[in-house]
This record gives structure tokens, C-alpha cells and sequence, in this order.
């Protein structure tokens, strides 16, 4: 019994990283419609510039943070602004397949660099460390990317709610035309959302890269997760992000305790039934 | 007195060309070495690949980027039917068309409940549901996959040749039925329904046209051709194994590369895209990496300054339309 | 006065479809003038070239004398041009406050505040918190113009506030207008209600299929006269 509680704790905490995972994404879906393929493989990059800034600059993973987000964030404002906000428009089809190209692209570009061989970030202690608590053993590091993870979207909610670059955010989704003549120039809002997407990615990114080991191609895996949490939480609702998150990490841990090999599979099934029973997701805000 | 008709000289010089083009090629296993032959079967699958993701996407609507769900399955399906089945290699593969056919209906029921670019997410997470439940089947193999025994290949032809020849006409055959199936199905009630849902939905489904019936209709027929093309894929693998079978490298990213580059929505795009990404692959497959980086670039590229493709810069240049599918006005003067 | 506002020779498209077929137009500094005519005249795309939504030629719209006919919306807003859009087009997703607030954007210094806002509709105040669109469509219309009046412009377009909304609820936002337009700001309306419009306005222009049919003093001009302009009928 407590192997199980056990089992859907660990699951409960990497729902909070899944739920970073998704975070940037719904964010961008918000502000422009737009859904990035890339979102994973971005992640996986942040991953790697967080591996060479700690081995360039010998410092632990969190301080790495520190240059990885700019870093990222400034990215994603060039992105947006010389490739993505060309997409944008009514069709679906140039931002899917530019934002696939992307991927490809990022993918190769980290294999060229760094090979396939899987990398991990150390975090020193924390990567093993691990807190008693009624005879589960919560690791530290799930337990600090959880509330990283509530922090994040607290953090997101408040700059959506109450800051001005906020309400530019919610002005340009609801009505790009009349926002312009608010001055707000909306190729500049979008940078700045995407900015922002991939400084949340970055966190993702290190976080992932401190837990796990990486390498180029499971960018598409992160993008799922990610995805299947939005789905499964709600469209819209940030909040309902962080349960669809708990939800899809709680499925894959049950699934592993069942077998190894069938984690991943557990939480598709998960998301699967979620699409059959509430194709709307359980907490949601906006229509697909 | 105008009268409406659907070619043009155009059209018909490249019907004529083609039809010869045809004899020409099926006359191959006597003309081609046999790695030029390998190449240009590889050539006519990926073309129908990409003809099939055209349809759904270019017409339909509907992008996915989880077909190779149906490429995986239908090269399981010749597996398990030649093997444990006892059937003939094609007859196995024909039948995995049919069984794709079934499963794609409840696999529609559920990601059609996704709309857009969530819709194309959908279908690459049934694609991986496809890949890890393969994975699982121990008697093919598990997570490495098998190869085809030795008895069921010879039943192909006793000789290499004759097997060699044999596979190759089954892919001409394949892609000369793709096409064929497509154009008519674009010529036809049904194709225009098509054709007026991908210029406007809400149009369409205002003139009556059931858009979600006609979408499933596509899917599940894409689908089962494209799990067919699958079964031919491995059989001139001759190994299966659920990474292979199932990669999205191979047969969604090329796929989308080629119909993207080609010039998406038509019905020359794909040939075009095919022959230009076969080209490309010549010059640059040594490269690995840097070859798919230039290609992700090149999509990126087209998508932004030509979104109509080659085929599309082409047709706008010279007003010239080889497959002849639209209407024409013919007045007297012309 | 100068003229503030220059229209010249003005085109406008969409597409392929021509909306505005050289354009004449001027507006002098503090002048309120009258743009009326049947739907489809082109008005509203008169509005729209002039806030920057549609991008014309550079020299088709001179503004104090510089070209601004190809100017983005938001950098037309910059220089202190501010549309009150058709339908109120209010941020569903914003508060009453947040609506007013966003409209002050541009941070351009003038009378015009959130208090001052308040206080030309104290409804607002009440309803600050409110999401937007649970609000009348006259108290729309009310944070519609106070949205406008955020950004401290010198030239403000109204764009058909009186559609959709009940007699009375048009007299009250017109009552208002000379205090809004009172100090010295210049305002152009565009309006459907035809007695309204030239209640408030010095000069009127009527235009009739993206064409500008008659242009007058609102004392000089007669009922007969925009008839025939109004409907394209006659000589």
C-alpha cells in the first residue's frame, strides 16, 4: 500500500514538472494561437546551454539559470520576430509546418554540437537527496521543481493580471487590430510573450536536465507531456495546467509500477480517456 | 454558347507524356540496375506517402503528423498476417490496408475532438501509443523488432531478380494507384467538397457539405492506403522494428518536407517535391545532420516567401495545370 | 487655423476591392466635422486609413504636415491620433479600469485621466471592476470614448457610436461631446444619425461610394442637398 502512495506521490511531483513543460506552451497559445512543435526540442536546448554554461563557468545548474534565461528569452524574441509572427494569420498550416522545420533543425543542430550520448546536469546534493515523510521518501528535487512549478504559474498569473505587459498580453490576444491603436505595437508584444515562453523554458530545461539524462531527439517526448497536460487540464486555465500535469505524472508512475515499460504508454492512455470523457478537458477556460 | 472543360493542352500533352513515362518505367527491371531499382521503388512509396498526406492536409484539412501510425502498422500487419497467418506476403499487406481502415475510425472518433494544431499533436501521440504497444508484442519481436523469414520472402519469386522485379512493380503499382485514386477522387462530387472545405469551411458547410463526415471518409481511406504503402515499405526492408516502423523522421518529417517543398494542395506538388528531395538527398545524404538541418531550412524557407511550393510558383507563372481538375470556361473565341 | 489633419488624393483597398477613390479631405486644429453617409460609403474605411489599421501611400495622410499614410496603427497613436472603433471593439478579456488603463498606453501627458475619466461617467467608477462586455451597450460606448481619451489625443475619430444603442442613450453621449471635444481637441465623427452628427459639427462631408459627394458648412448646407449626395441621386 504505501509502495502505491509511494508511486502516486512521485507522480504527483512530476506532474509539477510537466506542468512547467506545458506552462510556455499554453502561454503562447494564449497570446497568438499559436502552438509551437518546437516547444520540446527548445527545452532540450535549454537543457544543453545549461550543461555548457556549468561546464564552461563551473557553477551548479541553478546559478547556470542565470545566463540560460536571458539567454532563452532572448531567443525567443528573435524567433518571433524575424520567423514566427510571419506565420501568424488564419491559415494553420505555415506556423505548424515552420515550427516542425524548427524542430528539425534545433534537433540536428544539438546532435551536430554535443552528440547523441544522453548528458545530465549535476546538482550536486540535491540530486539524491531526499526528505522522509511518513515512510515515503520524497526526493528534494521533484519536491523543488514542484513548487518551482507553482511559483512559476503564480508568477505568470500575476504578470498576466496585474501588470501592464499583461494586459497588453490579454488586449493583443482578445483583438490584435484594436490593441494597435492602444500604441501597443503587436509584433513587439508578441516577442515579448515568446520572451517570456522560453525564459519559463529554460527553468523547464534545467530542471529536466538536473533529473534525468538528455540528448537531441526527446524534444518531441517533453512537447507531448507538455501537450497532454494542457489537454487534459483544460485549455486556458494555468491552474488546471498544474492538475493536468499531476494527473498525466500520477498515470505514468502507476503505470511504471505495473511494469517499466509501460510508464509513457500509462499516460497516453490517461490523456486518451480524458480526450474520450471530456474532450474539453477538466477545468477549461477557452474552446479548442 | 460557352462550354465548360476540365483540360487544358496542357494537360493533355502531360497525360500523353506520362502514359508513356508508364510503359517506360514498368519496362525498368529490364533496363535499371538493381540498386537504381531499389531507388525508384523507394521513390514511387514516398511519393504516394506524400500524395496521401496531401490529400488530408492540402484538401481535407487535416494535418497530421502521426501518420507514420498507419506506415508502422501496416508493416506490422504484413508481419503478423505472413506469419502467423500463413498469408501471402501481399495479400497480407492488402488486408493490413483493411484492418488500418477499421482501427482508424475509433482512432478519428477521438483526435477529431482536437481542432488544429492540437489535432496534429493528437496524432503524433497515437502514433507513439501505436509505437509503444507494438513494442510490447513479444512474438514480433518486443522492442527490437524481427525479420521476415526467409520461406515467406520466396514467395515473392524463387529468384532474387524475380523478387526484386516483383517488389518494384508492386511500388510503380502502388503509386500509379495512389494517384489514380486521388485524382479521381478530386474529380469527382466528392472531390469538390474537398476542395471548397479547404478554401472555406464555414462556406461549405453552409452549401450542406457534412464537413465531418467527409473528413473521416478521407481519413480512414489515407489511412488504409498509407498502411498498405507501409506493408510495402517493409517488405523491401525485409526488418521490422517498432523505431523503424514508427519514425517520425522518416515517414512524417520527409513526407511533410517533399509535399511542403513540392507545393501542398495540389496534385503535381508531390511528384515535383518527391524528385527535388530525392535530388537533394543525392547531394547532401552524406552529411547526416547538416542534410536534415538544410531541409528544415528549406521548408522554413518556402513556407514563408512561396507557401504554394514549387508547383505553386510554377502554376502561377504559366497559369499551367497538368492534372486537369479544374473547370474551364471555353467561349468561341477560344 | 491650420489644418491638422490632410486627406489627398486618397486610395484605399482591400485586396482587390477598391474602397476609396481619391479621397479629398482637411481638418483644421480644434474643428469638429461631420462624415456621413449610407453604409458602404466608406466611411469606416476612411477611419481606419486615417488611425493606421489599413496602410495607405505615405503622402495620402500628412499630419501637421508629415506623411503618415503609411504608418502602423500604433505608431499613429504615438503622434496623437485616437480611434473610438465601430462597435466599441472592448477587450473581452480586460476590466472596465483595465480597458480605460490600456487605453493610456501611448503615455502621453493631457487633461485626460483615469479620474477625469470617472469623473464624465461616474457609472465606470461603479463598475470598474466589471468585465467589459457585461456592461450596457451605452456604457460600452461610454469606456469606448474614455478609452480614447486616455491617450491625451489632438485628434479624436469617432466611428458610429451611436449604432446599436437606444435614442436617449445617443442624445446623452452627444450631450457630452462639446465637453469632451470642448478644449480645443479636434474630433472627427463619423455617424449614421445625421441630425446628430451635425448637431456637434462645424463642417460636414458626405461621401457616397468611397467618393466624397458634398462637402459644407453644417449651417450652409441644405436637407436637399445631402439627399442627393447621401443617396447618389440627381445632378
Amino acid at each position: 500500500m504505501i509502495e502505491w502512495t509511494g508511486a502516486i506521490v512521485q507522480g504527483v511531483l512530476l506532474g509539477g514538472l510537466y506542468a512547467l513543460f506545458a506552462a510556455g506552451l499554453s502561454l503562447i497559445f494564449g497570446v497568438m494561437r499559436l502552438v509551437n512543435i518546437a516547444h520540446g526540442d527548445l527545452i532540450i536546448l535549454a537543457a544543453y546551454l545549461g550543461l555548457s554554461t556549468t561546464v564552461l563557468l563551473g557553477v551548479h545548474p541553478f546559478l547556470a539559470l542565470l545566463l540560460v534565461m536571458p539567454v532563452m528569452a532572448a531567443i525567443g524574441y528573435v524567433l518571433q520576430r524575424g520567423v514566427l509572427n510571419r506565420t501568424l494569420g488564419p491559415d494553420i498550416l505555415p506556423p505548424l509546418l515552420v515550427t516542425f522545420g524548427l524542430s528539425v533543425i534545433i534537433q540536428n543542430a544539438l546532435l551536430e554540437t554535443y552528440t547523441a550520448d544522453p548528458r545530465k546536469l549535476s546538482g550536486g546534493a540535491i540530486d539524491t537527496a531526499s526528505l522522509d515523510l511518513g515512510g515515503i521518501s520524497l526526493g528534494v528535487l521533484p519536491l523543488l521543481t514542484f513548487g518551482i512549478a507553482v511559483a512559476v504559474i503564480a508568477g505568470l498569473q500575476f504578470i498576466f493580471y496585474r501588470t501592464s505587459l499583461g494586459r497588453g498580453f490579454r488586449a493583443v490576444s482578445d483583438n490584435q487590430d484594436i490593441a494597435q491603436l492602444m500604441g501597443l505595437n503587436k509584433a513587439h508584444v508578441f516577442g515579448l510573450a515568446m520572451a517570456l515562453a522560453l525564459a519559463v523554458v529554460a527553468i523547464a530545461g534545467v530542471l529536466l536536465g538536473m533529473r534525468t539524462s538528455f540528448d537531441p531527439a526527446i524534444g518531441g517526448g517533453r512537447l507531448i507531456f507538455g501537450f497532454e497536460a494542457v489537454i487534459i487540464g483544460g485549455l486556458g486555465n494555468p491552474w488546471g495546467t498544474l492538475v493536468g500535469g499531476v494527473i498525466l505524472g500520477v498515470a505514468q508512475t502507476i503505470g511504471a509500477k505495473i511494469d517499466p515499460g509501460f510508464q509513457i504508454l500509462a499516460g497516453h492512455i490517461a490523456f486518451l480517456v480524458v480526450l474520450a470523457v471530456r474532450p474539453n478537458g477538466l477545468f477549461p477556460r477557452v474552446e479548442h | 454558347m460557352p462550354t465548360v472543360s476540365r483540360s487544358t493542352r496542357a494537360s493533355r500533352v502531360a497525360m500523353a507524356i506520362g502514359l508513356l513515362g508508364l510503359i517506360v518505367l514498368i519496362a525498368a527491371p529490364w533496363w535499371a540496375g538493381r540498386a537504381d531499382l531499389r531507388l525508384m521503388g523507394e521513390i514511387y512509396l514516398y511519393l504516394s506517402l506524400a500524395c496521401l498526406w496531401n490529400l488530408m492536409a492540402g484538401y481535407a484539412g487535416l494535418v497530421s503528423v502521426g501518420q507514420q501510425a498507419y506506415v508502422g502498422f501496416g508493416g506490422y500487419m504484413l508481419f503478423a498476417l505472413s506469419i502467423f497467418g500463413g498469408l501471402n506476403p501481399v495479400v497480407a499487406i492488402v488486408l493490413g490496408g483493411v484492418l488500418a481502415a477499421i482501427i482508424s475510425v475509433p482512432v478519428a472518433a477521438l483526435i477529431f475532438r482536437l481542432k488544429g494544431a492540437y489535432f496534429a499533436i493528437g496524432t503524433w501521440v497515437m502514433a507513439e501509443v501505436f509505437r509503444l504497444s507494438f513494442a510490447q508484442i513479444q512474438p514480433l519481436g518486443g522492442g527490437s523488432g524481427t525479420s521476415l523469414p526467409v520461406a515467406i520472402v520466396k514467395e515473392l519469386g524463387d529468384k532474387k531478380a524475380a523478387r526484386e522485379a516483383t517488389s518494384y512493380w508492386l511500388a510503380l503499382g502502388a503509386a500509379v494507384v495512389v494517384l489514380l485514386a486521388v485524382y479521381l477522387l478530386l474529380r469527382s462530387r466528392r472531390g469538390l467538397a474537398l476542395t471548397a472545405i479547404r478554401d472555406s469551411e464555414v462556406a461549405a458547410s453552409g452549401l450542406g457539405i457534412d464537413i465531418w463526415r467527409t473528413k473521416l471518409e478521407v481519413y480512414v481511406v489515407t489511412s488504409a492506403f498509407t498502411a498498405i504503402i507501409g506493408g510495402l515499405i517493409f517488405l523491401q526492408k525485409l526488418r521490422i522494428s517498432p523505431d523503424a516502423a514508427f519514425s517520425v523522421n522518416d515517414w512524417t518529417a520527409f513526407v511533410i518536407f517533399i509535399v511542403v517543398i513540392g507545393g501542398i494542395g495540389t496534385l503535381e506538388g508531390p511528384i515535383i517535391g518527391t524528385l527535388l528531395f530525392f535530388a537533394l538527398r543525392e547531394v547532401l545524404a552524406d552529411f547526416g545532420t547538416i542534410y536534415l538541418m538544410v531541409l528544415g531550412l528549406v521548408a522554413i524557407v518556402v513556407m514563408l516567401k512561396a507557401p504554394k511550393g514549387v508547383w505553386g510558383l510554377i502554376r502561377e507563372r504559366f497559369d499551367l495545370e497538368l492534372f486537369p481538375l479544374s473547370y474551364r470556361v471555353r467561349t468561341k473565341d477560344d | 487655423m491650420s489644418d491638422l489633419l490632410t486627406l489627398t488624393a486618397l486610395d484605399a483597398h482591400y485586396g482587390d476591392f477598391q474602397a476609396l477613390y481619391g479621397l479629398d479631405l482637411s481638418v483644421s486644429e480644434g474643428e469638429v466635422i461631420a462624415i456621413i453617409g449610407a453604409n458602404g460609403a466608406g466611411k469606416t474605411t476612411l477611419m481606419r486609413s486615417v488611425s493606421g489599421l489599413l496602410r495607405n501611400a505615405p503622402d495620402q495622410i500628412t499630419y501637421r504636415g508629415q506623411p503618415i499614410g503609411a504608418l502602423r496603427a500604433d505608431q499613429v497613436a504615438a503622434l496623437g491620433i485616437a480611434l473610438v472603433p465601430e462597435g466599441r471593439q472592448l477587450f473581452a478579456s480586460l476590466s472596465v479600469e483595465e480597458n480605460l488603463l490600456i487605453g493610456g498606453k501611448t503615455g502621453r501627458s493631457g487633461p485626460w485621466s483615469l479620474a477625469r475619466v470617472y469623473d464624465l461617467f461616474p457609472i465606470l467608477q461603479e463598475r470598474r471592476a466589471q468585465a467589459s462586455t457585461s456592461l450596457s451597450g451605452g456604457q460600452q460606448q461610454m469606456v469606448a470614448i474614455g478609452r480614447a481619451l486616455m491617450a491625451n489625443p489632438d485628434l479624436i475619430l469617432f466611428d458610429e457610436i451611436s449604432l446599436g444603442l437606444a435614442p436617449v442613450i445617443i442624445r446623452q453621449i452627444y450631450d457630452a461631446l462639446p465637453g469632451i471635444v470642448g478644449q480645443g481637441m479636434t474630433a472627427m465623427i463619423v455617424e449614421q444619425d445625421i441630425a446628430q452628427a451635425l448637431s456637434v459639427s462645424s463642417r460636414v462631408y458626405c461621401m457616397q461610394e468611397g467618393r466624397v459627394a458634398l462637402e459644407g458648412r453644417t449651417g450652409e448646407v441644405t436637407h436637399d442637398q445631402i439627399t442627393a449626395a447621401y443617396f447618389g441621386v440627381g445632378a
